[in-house]
């Protein structure tokens, strides 16, 4: 072959994603050929028909990518979930208990976690995230400092407790007093920010599928969460997305662990309720 | 003087002209279809320039969401429709108010406003993700637009 059908072969192929990727695929997600995620859904009420399929974000990544997540050997993301359960069984502040000693088995203690956060806590009088209550165990009961909001220990110890889940579906609850919450989660999900003027809904609903510049948009779903980027060559936490995502339309953005953060990661993760938990996934 | 100088007295100069005979953002006048008759810059735009901002990354970047079948721009996307033939469809007025605001043509529209300078919700500082300060001017200047109109003008098929 000379260069010349080469550069045309490649170009071809470099093509190919681009076009035959405009809709999500109709592959099926069983992770260690053991747990079998759902990852197409039917909407649930309160979306309002909204969408009229709810599908992860995995479907609209390219077969390799997607094999990664089918096997934990091959997950870059499980490192960080391997680091977090280091973590959960190390003694930490000054009452030297580890989450362990008072959590047991994270297997057993911590399944379903992650498909119902967040979540309102009676006690504490808010919603809360799963780092916001790891960050309470710390603070309270083991005397340690709280970890800052997505960052290294934080991320891995919430995709520990996020694979505890796999496979589970996706079940926060919105009505009570998480409605608030939710409500305004949700207007944040449809206010039209910054310079470009667009919303989570500009992109993730009413464009899903479709190609912004070289980028294959999905629904934006959470229940990978916390996900390992290829991009960035690490964990990242859904609030950190959430940011990222505010910032590519011109906008002063929200940080992570700020209220209005964590009400629209209530109201995102009720758009995916009945969608099987894959944390920590792999995404590009 | 100095080539240093010379450049910076000749860009100087640009920015009056520039400032002259300019239409602001906040004064220009859309008819009720969205279209927008006087052009900008009372200048005609140039079409190879238009070129360049339509498909620049760091500039209008138009193909994140359009494809023009002639031109051969990296990764096109499809949030938009084709642009191919854009100029049998569309009157040099009708696309300059397409550029300027196209919500006025479009309402609700994804499409953003490229000549506009008020009237958003947290407006950032480009893509910082910091609040907008002094600098915050439209996203594409007079010159710009009219350029993409005398480009996507000469969009036949
Ligand atoms: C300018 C377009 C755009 C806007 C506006 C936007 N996003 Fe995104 N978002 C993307 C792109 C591109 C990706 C990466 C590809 C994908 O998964 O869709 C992404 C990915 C995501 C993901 C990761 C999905 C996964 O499976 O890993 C989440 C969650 C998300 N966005 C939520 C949001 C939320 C919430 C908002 C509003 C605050 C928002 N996005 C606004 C473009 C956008
Ligand atoms: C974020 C996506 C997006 C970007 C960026 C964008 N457009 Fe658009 N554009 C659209 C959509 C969507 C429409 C269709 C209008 C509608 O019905 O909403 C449109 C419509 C148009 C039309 C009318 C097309 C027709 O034939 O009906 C023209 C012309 C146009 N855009 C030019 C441009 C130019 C030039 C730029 C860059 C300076 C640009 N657009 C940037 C999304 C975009």
């Amino acid at each position: 072959m000379n260069f010349k059908t080469l550069s045309v072969v490649a170009a071809v192929a470099l093509a190919m994603p681009a076009l035959g990727s405009a809709d999500p695929d109709d592959d099926t997600l069983i992770i260690n050929e053991e747990i079998e995620v759902a990852t197409k859904v039917e909407p649930a009420e309160h979306l309002d028909g909204a969408l009229y399929e709810v599908i992860s974000g995995w479907h609209f990544r390219n077969d390799d990518t997607q094999a990664m997540e089918m096997d934990d050997f091959d997950n870059p993301a499980m490192l960080g979930a391997e680091n977090g359960m280091a973590i959960w069984n190390t003694a930490d502040g000054s009452e030297g208990k580890s989450c362990a000693d008072c959590h047991g088995d994270a297997a057993e203690s911590m399944k379903g976690v992650k498909a119902t956060y967040p979540k309102f806590d009676e006690k504490a009088g808010t919603l809360m995230t799963v780092q916001m209550k790891v960050n309470e165990c710390r603070t309270e009961r083991m005397g340690a400092e709280a970890w800052s909001y997505d960052a290294g220990p934080a991320i891995d110890m919430e995709a520990m407790i996020g694979s505890q889940s796999r496979g589970m579906p996706m079940n926060v609850a919105i009505d009570g007093p998480a409605e608030p919450f939710w409500e305004k989660g949700k207007e944040i999900y449809y206010t039209r920010y910054g310079q470009l003027e667009l919303s989570c809904a500009s992109c993730h609903e009413e464009n899903y599928g479709n190609m912004i510049r070289a980028d294959h948009l999905s629904q934006g779903q959470t229940n990978g969460f916390p996900t390992y980027r290829l991009k960035n060559a690490k964990l990242n936490g859904a609030h950190s997305r959430f940011k990222g995502c505010i910032r590519d339309t011109r906008a002063e953005t929200f940080n992570p662990g700020s209220d209005e953060f964590i009400a629209l990661e209530l109201y995102v993760a009720s758009r995916g309720n009945g969608l099987g938990v894959e944390s920590p996934s792999v995404r590009n | 003087m100095k080539l240093g100088t010379l450049t910076l007295a000749l860009a100087m100069m640009a920015g009056t002209a520039m400032a002259e005979g300019v239409m602001a953002p906040q004064d220009v006048e859309f008819d009720d279809y969205g279209s927008v008759e006087q052009s900008l810059t009372g200048k005609p735009g140039d079409p190879e320039n238009g070129l360049k901002v339509y498909a620049s990354k760091g500039s209008g970047n138009c193909v994140a969401c359009h494809k023009i079948d002639a031109i051969d721009a990296a990764f096109p996307g499809n949030v938009g429709p084709e642009l191919t033939g854009a100029g049998d469809r569309w009157s040099e007025a009708e696309l300059r108010g397409i550029l300027v605001n196209s919500k006025k043509t479009f309402p609700g529209t994804v499409m953003p406003a490229y000549y506009k300078v008020d009237g958003f919700i947290r407006p950032g500082n480009a893509y910082t993700g910091k609040a907008a300060d002094d600098s915050f001017g439209p996203l594409l200047t007079a010159w710009e637009i009219e350029d993409l109109v005398a480009f996507l003008s000469a969009l036949k098929e």
